[in-house]
């Protein structure tokens, strides 16, 4: 408890409207403040993730990486949620509960999805062994068959 | 000719073929929304384009989701600078005139854009029957998962979304879905998404 409430409500206000304190929103709970080596490893939690996340309105871009608006506020939910205390996972879940799967730029390994590891892996070994059994047959003396 | 070489390189192809089949079928532009179905998301917005009476609502009115529960709720996200938003603009305010009696509440979002700039779109449109409200830093968008504008969505008395739209909306297809969620309605809402 402060001892000049009155005081310091009116210094908080001067602050807000002079913007050195962002004002919250009234829906949303006050945050702490982050120190700066808190705030950094935050912004690279959020970098990370949000490097994981299609942006809705661009060609094949992450939400990390796309200027649009839409990229940005949606970077800005990852890092209110990862601060809030949610893990990358339960953040990514958030965005498929909204946008489906389509929006995790790779897609889950579980399911039909598997196919999309596992096939281009079985096309090399199979290509491969194709490519060993014809070299070899062509580079076998054929026996003379009189 | 070596038959089973060849019955081996058909079977080889089909299935690739039957995939790409089955490609062509699918338009990649189109997303499937796992909303449809489920409780829509909350919200709480700040009105800033007020409608025409009866509909009207005072600007700097907070509309939430939660007051408008035992309606059906139509949420139009739009943006000045959406083109295809001009189309569809006359038949969501006259739709939402039409059903003004009945227990329907039209809600436009603003997307994207500024206030300001919305009033002067809906001034150059000729009016909009319904409110309008704002949402800062796309929040409730992307709670309702928007990847353009326009979409709307179409949310039931008991709060769940019955069907979203991509793209202008017609009169037509607002007054089937009103219709059919409606207290009453004898229509099957399931039916209508196989059929649309």
């Amino acid at each position: 408890m402060t001892r000049y409430p009155r005081l310091t409500a009116v210094l908080v206000a001067a602050l807000c409207v002079a913007g050195v304190v962002p004002a919250q929103d009234a829906s949303s709970p006050p945050r702490p403040s982050l120190s700066a080596s808190e705030d950094s490893a935050l912004e690279a939690r959020t970098s990370a993730l949000a490097s994981s996340l299609r942006c809705p309105v661009c060609q094949g871009e992450s939400i990390q990486d796309s200027p649009s608006e839409l990229a940005q506020n949606m970077r800005a939910v990852v890092r209110d949620q990862l601060r809030d205390g949610r893990t990358p996972d339960e953040v990514k879940q958030y965005f498929v509960s909204k946008y489906g799967e389509w929006i995790l730029l790779e897609p889950e390994m579980k399911g039909l999805n598997v196919l999309l590891y596992v096939f281009p892996v079985l096309l090399v070994v199979g290509g491969l062994a194709l490519v060993v059994v014809l070299v070899k047959r062509w580079t076998t003396p054929q026996p003379d068959v009189q | 000719m070596n038959w089973k070489r060849a019955s081996i390189a058909v079977m080889g192809a089909v299935p690739f073929i039957a995939l790409f089949a089955y490609g062509f079928t699918r338009d990649p532009g189109e997303i499937q929304s796992p909303l449809p179905g489920r409780e829509a998301p909350e919200f709480a917005l700040e009105v800033f384009a007020p409608g025409e009476a009866p509909l009207a609502r005072k600007v700097g009115d907070t509309i939430s989701l939660r007051e408008l529960n035992g309606k059906v709720t139509v949420v139009n996200f739009w943006a000045s600078w959406c083109l295809a938003c001009r189309d569809e603009h006359s038949a969501l305010s006259e739709t939402a005139r039409q059903y003004a009696g009945s227990p329907t509440q039209f809600i436009g979002v603003l997307y994207n854009d500024r206030p300001q700039l919305g009033i002067d779109w809906i001034a150059r449109m000729g009016g909009q029957s319904y409110p309008s409200v704002v949402d800062e830093r796309s929040r409730t968008a992307i709670d309702y998962g928007l990847y353009g504008v326009p979409e709307t969505f179409i949310i039931d008395p008991s709060g769940r979304i019955a069907y979203k739209h991509i793209g202008p909306i017609t009169s037509g297809v607002l007054q089937t879905w009103i219709d059919s969620l409606l207290p009453g309605a004898a229509t099957d809402t399931a039916s209508l998404l196989e059929t649309r």
